[in-house]
């Protein structure tokens, strides 16, 4: 399974982040300094090879989950 | 100002990268006396840019007429135009693209620009009540094409949904040229209650400059100077400066800037657009003919170690300038802190005409306002290209009948992207917030009334790019007169429009013919209708893959209805009306009528022949459809224009519920009878017993009309030709936009 | 006796505020102003309308932030005082997120926003919010949502319809609840649901917006005559 983040990077302007940051704040929450907003998805293959997976993973992120011009993306593959 | 630079060791890269020529540059040294240091060299190259200082364009623009008993402000002079509709009312309307920008990154593309546009309305104090798109891609059969289609789309729902302005109209088109260059411009209309209009300049020196809403980030920086004045394939590395909208925060932003404007120590507002802090300061201290000194370490930032440069340039949005009287911070800023806004001043009016800029003690820039704003106005060539004369000389009377069955052609043409209903998109706008909307989309143009009072405005944006590609004279007066044939068939008078100029390369001498003879067509076009170009935007470069796209000089029109109860529909209403076509002896059209046509596009692919307009003549078509409304002659009322009259007869009968049947036997030429766009008609549908009425009023303004049919039944009859059912044809025209688009 | 008054509550994002005051004021003659998420008198008021829009940007989830205002402490009291309280449109997604309704207000199925008009099958007549209409006829008002789809478990929604607590349902025009007529997905085709006590509405379709012929109708008009009916009744000695 991989688990990938999807995030805006880290000059763009995250609109909801700051929204949620800010109602933190007024909950109580004085420690909270920053939050980003970003996407999580769970990917189920069916895929030996670790090498292949990583590989086809990282074209999911770049052709579809992640838009390149403002986001940016991480995973973790994670053996069944 | 420790670089050492001089006009000659400026390197070229330098000069890219602020996108000024080398004639340019050395001209702002010799005025400054002095090569400009790097901020100020920034600074130039976005107020020396096309989108900030209209290079090509200037000289151009000062030839539309401005002259309008309603205007209120000179246009251009202002953020917005604004135009009087009585009873203390006035109305501040504008177009602007966001073309660049959405080809890099077409949701917040497409959003941002809406927010843009908003901002300059609210700016004048008024508040927004209409918006309107105007867009054009290229084929949808590229995917391409279809995910910029559906990320605009997505981003102009997502913004206009969540500020609580309906989005009301618009146009899409499609067409080659516009492949991978999305046109993309955004109209906002807005009301000025009991004349508190606000100016964008400061009272008297000493006067503080104060920036409110969001902070200050690394966005698009170089949006002005670099997006809007070169290819923007070359800026694919700039993409990390895409500006993200924060439709909510402008939301609050709006509420509290016209709480705000009723106050007393509020001078005068401004929006910030592109180039950021440097193009709206330094303008806002050149209207009030002041000087101006600036602390960008005052300026809230949202990141880390940003320099001036950064600071003055960035666009981030949802920011706006006030300036205020010294002692009013207190009062203005506990209003946005209400609103969870930031504020601060960050400077001060000043006399003399210098604009001082520091980072805390450090001085960044000091130059004199008057050489930042006047950038050079270049003298376009008027040569008419070979090509086009070439083109315009074929001859529509020389294509083939088509193949296909009349009924098959009309179906193929209701169901084609550039015809086929919008619903499908405006759907996804919320037209209704504010409740004003009497027309909402789908109609010629919307009718929002005006609460408190009988009246109504009519607005609608309008342009035919194909036919400006054939004759841009000729074609931009069909695009003013479109929009306000529009206007007119919801009974509205046309009393102002705005214009957003879309074109490719002005350094290119197809392009400055182009640019000059629509500018032209505009001008004589508003001359004829006597009605004032009250605002606009200029949008060049639109190229891609190496052409330019076709000329689009998109017209917003407004209108202004005094009983908003004497308004007219587009749809048939009851069997047993008369059709009748304005503005025609004989009901079916021409050869000539092809030039251009959607019908020679979507059925011979073919592009030609020179369209054609008689602007006195269509004055007079608008004056009798006006005035058929207003004396309850005309029960439906439809522009007659993509499509010919078949199709502006079909959509009037599927948009009506009602079937209808055109007698006039059809001449050999049945493609050009039906499908031929010959301007200057409009649809309209009577009782029988006022045929009589009607024939004496058209006979007032020297008009033709020809009572072309009958409404009624459930099926669409065009002489022996066609025979379908208004299901059939309804199906076709309804699913037309969403089976093009769907991937 | 005096008109019924009406507080409209006024987060930052709300934008059917103003829609709101026009119909409950300006077309229906009741009285009716505006209350600050900040403000905590409510006072005076007969009946509460949280009003459409995008509070705090229907950021994080539609209704999510706005929840925790200072104002809904007021608001729940209001509610448990047994004063009629109507959420439309981001209103019916914030008191689903504050809990006075069960269930919660999704993406729409279709993924897409939504304005358009809808027929609403009037489910149940004995509330303070419908009882000027008719079972089984059907009101018409606009939607305007990307984020209207109801969803509850199971055993609430049975428990909802048991009860007779969904008072309105997407419809087509003859007032079948098919699902060609549904345009968000929602369970049941459910548009509005009351709580326990009857006294709190929430409902995604726009009421304030259907209030003129001019407009494109009015039947929305009956929604707010409903409340203001039964909060006249609720005075009488």
């Amino acid at each position: 399974m991989a688990r990938v983040r999807v995030t805006l990077k880290p000059t763009v302007n995250d609109p909801e982040g700051i929204t949620i940051a800010k109602a933190l704040g007024r909950l109580g929450f004085e420690s909270v300094d920053q939050v980003r907003s970003g996407k999580y998805f769970e990917i189920t293959l069916d895929e030996d090879s670790e090498p292949r997976a990583r590989r086809q993973v990282g074209e999911m992120c770049d052709k579809l989950l992640a838009n390149p011009v403002i986001e940016r993306y991480s995973f973790d593959l994670e053996g069944a | 100002m420790s670089d050492k630079q001089s006009a000659i060791g400026v390197s070229q890269e330098t000069l890219d990268e602020v996108a000024l020529s080398r004639a340019e540059y050395e001209a702002i040294s010799e005025r400054l006396g002095r090569d400009p240091s790097p901020l100020e060299l920034g600074l130039f190259g976005s107020l020396w840019s096309e989108h900030c200082g209209y290079k090509h364009t200037k000289r151009l623009l000062r030839t539309l007429p401005v002259q309008s008993p309603r205007l209120l402000v000179t246009p251009g002079a202002e953020n917005a135009g604004v135009i009087d509709i009585g009873d203390g009312l006035a109305i501040a309307m504008k177009i602007e693209s966001h073309n660049h920008p959405s080809a890099v990154e077409p949701f917040q593309g497409a959003a941002t620009g809406v927010g843009g546009i908003v901002r300059d309305i609210f700016a004048m104090g008024a508040r927004p009540i209409a918006l309107l798109n105007s867009l054009r891609f290229g084929s949808p059969e590229d995917p391409l094409n279809r995910f910029l289609f559906h990320g605009v789309v997505a981003g102009i729902s997502s913004y206009g949904n969540c500020i609580g302005v309906p989005d009301v109209g618009g146009e899409i088109a499609f067409d080659d040229s516009y492949s991978g260059n999305p046109l993309v411009n955004a109209m906002c209309v807005g009301l000025i209650e009991n004349g508190r209009m606000l100016s964008a300049s400061a009272r008297e020196p000493g006067d503080l400059l104060a920036l409110v809403g969001a902070d200050t980030g690394r966005d698009g920086i170089h949006g002005a100077s670099g997006l809007a004045s070169r290819a923007f394939e070359e800026e694919a590395e700039m993409r990390s400066a895409v500006q993200v909208g924060n439709p909510f925060l402008e939301k609050s932003l709006i509420e509290a800037c016209l709480e705000a404007a009723k106050l007393d120590g509020v001078m005068g507002m401004q929006d910030l657009g592109a180039a950021g802090l440097a193009s709206a300061a330094i303008e806002m201290a050149h209207r009030s003919g002041m000087g101006l000194r600036l602390d960008l370490s005052r300026v809230t930032r949202r990141e880390e170690g940003m320099t001036p440069y950064e600071v003055m340039l960035s666009e981030s949005q949802e920011r706006m300038l006030l300036a205020l009287r010294p002692g009013a911070e207190g009062e203005v800023f506990a209003l946005f802190r209400k609103w969870d806004l930031g504020a601060q001043v960050i400077g001060e009016f000043t006399r003399g005409g210098n604009v001082l800029i520091s980072d805390g003690p450090e001085l960044s820039a000091e130059s004199p306002i008057d050489v930042l704003v006047d950038a050079p106005e270049y003298v376009l060539s008027s040569s008419k290209p070979d090509w086009l004369t070439k083109m315009q000389d074929e001859d529509p009377a020389r294509l083939p009948l088509p193949s296909e069955a009349p009924a098959g052609v009309l179906l193929r043409l209701l169901s084609s992207p550039n015809i086929s209903s919008r619903r499908a998109v405006f759907r996804q706008y919320d037209h209704q917030v504010q409740n004003n909307t009497v027309i909402p989309p789908g109609g010629d143009a919307a009718l929002l009334r005006l609460k408190g009072t009988k009246k109504a405005i009519a607005v609608s944006v309008d342009c035919n790019g194909r036919l400006c590609y054939l004759d841009p004279y000729a074609g931009s007066m069909i695009a003013v007169a479109e929009a306000c044939r529009n206007v007119s068939c919801t009974g509205a008078e046309p009393i102002a429009l705005t214009d957003g100029l879309n074109f490719g390369n002005p350094e290119t001498s197809d392009v400055q013919y182009q640019l000059t003879e629509s500018v032209r067509g505009i001008r004589d076009a508003a001359l004829a209708f006597g009605v004032p170009v009250v605002s606009g935007n200029a949008s060049m470069y639109n190229d891609s893959r190496g052409h330019s796209i076709h000329p689009t000089p998109i017209i917003g029109a407004l209108g202004l209805l005094e009983d908003v109860n004497a308004h007219v529909t587009s749809g048939f209403k009851g069997d047993g009306d008369l059709i009748a076509v304005l503005g025609a002896e004989c009901a079916w059209d021409h050869p000539g009528g092809l030039a251009g046509s959607e019908f020679a596009a979507v059925l011979h692919s073919w592009t030609g022949g020179r369209p054609f307009i008689d602007l006195a003549f269509e004055v007079r078509v608008q004056m009798l459809c006006r005035r058929l409304a207003l004396e309850g002659i005309a029960r439906s009322a439809h522009d007659c224009s993509n499509g010919g009259l078949a199709v502006a007869v079909a959509e009037s009968a599927i948009i009506g519920g009602c079937g209808a049947a055109l007698v006039e036997p059809l001449p050999e030429r049945w493609d050009a009878a039906m499908f031929g766009e010959t301007q200057s008609r409009v649809v309209i549908s009577i009782r029988p017993d006022r045929l009589g009425d009607l024939l004496e009023i058209a006979r007032e303004y020297g008009i033709p009309v020809s009572a072309a049919g009958t409404v009624g039944g459930d099926r669409l009859r065009f002489a022996e030709a066609i025979d379908v059912s208004l299901e059939e044809a309804g199906r076709a025209w309804s699913a037309g936009l969403a089976a093009a688009t769907s991937d | 006796m005096t008109q019924p008054n009406f507080g409209i509550v006024v987060f930052p994002g709300t934008w059917s505020d103003r829609d709101c005051r026009y119909a409950i004021s300006t077309v229906l003659g009741y009285r009716a102003s505006f209350v600050w998420h900040e403000d905590l008198n409510l006072d005076g008021y007969d009946a509460l309308a949280l009003p459409g829009g995008f509070s705090y940007g229907d950021y994080l989830r539609a209704g999510a932030i706005a929840r925790f205002s200072p104002i809904m402490e007021r608001v729940t009291e209001f509610a448990a005082a047994g004063r009629p309280v109507i959420g439309i449109c981001n209103g019916f997604q914030i008191l689903c997120e504050a809990g006075l309704l069960p269930g919660a207000l999704i993406r729409n199925s279709h993924l897409e926003f939504r304005c358009e008009w809808v027929d609403l099958r009037v489910e149940n007549i004995d509330t303070p919010f419908s009882h000027r209409a008719r079972v089984g006829r059907t009101l018409r008002m606009p939607i305007s949502h990307g984020e209207g789809n109801y969803q509850a478990d199971r055993d609430t929604v049975e428990a909802l319809e048991r009860s007779g607590r969904v008072v309105f349902r997407y419809a087509d025009r003859e007032g079948r609840s098919v699902s060609s007529a549904n345009p968000n997905g929602s369970v049941n085709n459910i548009a509005g649901i009351i709580n326990e006590e009857g006294n709190v509405l929430g409902m995604m379709p726009h009421p304030e917006r259907a209030c003129e012929t001019l407009l494109g109708g009015v039947d929305g008009n009956a929604v707010f005559q409903s409340i203001a009916d039964s909060v006249m009744k609720f005075r009488l000695p």
